[in-house]
């Protein structure tokens, strides 16, 4: 995988733990690559167990949803698990509202997400 | 307007590019100020969110990003009160017309929730009969409107 410029991507055994360097995910290019990164991490790397933690996530627009959105739909079709980790009240609450707390797997810590994974 | 406006309102109008690199400025100059007035983080979250979600949707889906078309903004903010009408040049759109994202048959559909988190984070929140004006308000001295849930 080509470096990447919105994702710190660390190996732990066989998980991949994704952080994002953007505090504030709102930028139509930055979500564009972004999501590329993400899908690329599963179509091209074919990472099966993947956290995605959101420890440095202040804000992040209903576009940055779109994206997270078709991430989760490519990971189910390629049997690959997700789970989201170390979200801020408030951004768990933009999750919350959409409805979206329903569809993601959402752990509190990354050690959570990765007991179960 | 539903509140009464306080000694410390101010109020602006501005008119941007429909260009979606161009806007974050002008929040980020609401933001600052209302910090200033001594509203709290989390409603200076909401606060973004309605201003990201409205802002880009008019430029976005309004204005289709037409370099000839602008949005009109017409600001209102005091220590108490936040009100914004934004207006795009589109033909507008019926809000009615736009799919839960709520529906549990949808949640895997990736558009849709900006209208959603705009109706939960601000405290009024109406479309003029055209569909290309929004206009919302958040205050501190009423009872936030009930976020969209459907569960």
């Amino acid at each position: 995988m080509a470096t990447p410029r919105r994702l710190q991507v660390n190996e732990s055994a066989s998980i991949s733990v994704v952080r994002f360097k953007d505090q504030k995910i709102i930028d139509p290019v930055a979500i564009q690559e972004l999501g590329q990164e993400l899908f690329d991490l599963i179509e091209k790397d074919d990472r099966k167990k993947i956290v995605l933690n959101f420890d440095n996530v202040e804000f992040l627009s209903s576009a940055a949803l779109g994206k997270l959105i078709t991430f989760e739909k490519k990971a189910k079709r390629t049997g690959a698990q997700m789970i989201l980790t170390n979200i801020s009240p408030e951004i768990y609450q933009v999750f919350a509202i959409t409805n979206l707390d329903k569809l993601f797997k959402i752990k509190d810590s990354e050690a959570d997400a990765l007991a179960v994974l | 307007m539903s509140a009464t406006p306080s000694s410390d309102e101010r109020s602006l109008q501005v008119s941007l590019p429909s260009s979606l690199e161009s806007y974050h400025g002008f929040i980020q100059s609401i933001l600052e100020h209302l910090e200033e007035l001594g509203w709290k983080s989390s409603d200076l979250f909401a606060i973004h969110m309605a201003l990201e979600e409205s802002i880009s949707n008019a430029i976005r889906h309004g204005n289709k990003e037409d370099p000839a078309k602008r949005v009109a903004i017409e600001c209102e903010i005091s220590s108490i009160r936040f009100w914004i009408r934004v207006c795009d040049e589109g033909a507008g759109f019926d809000p009615k017309a736009v799919p839960d994202c709520c529906d549990p048959d949808r949640l895997e559909v990736p558009g849709g929730r900006g209208l959603a988190l705009m109706q939960a984070y601000m405290s009024r929140m109406e479309y003029n009969d055209r569909g290309n004006c929004l206009t919302m308000e958040k205050s501190l001295s009423a009872a936030s409107s009930s976020p969209c849930r459907c569960d």
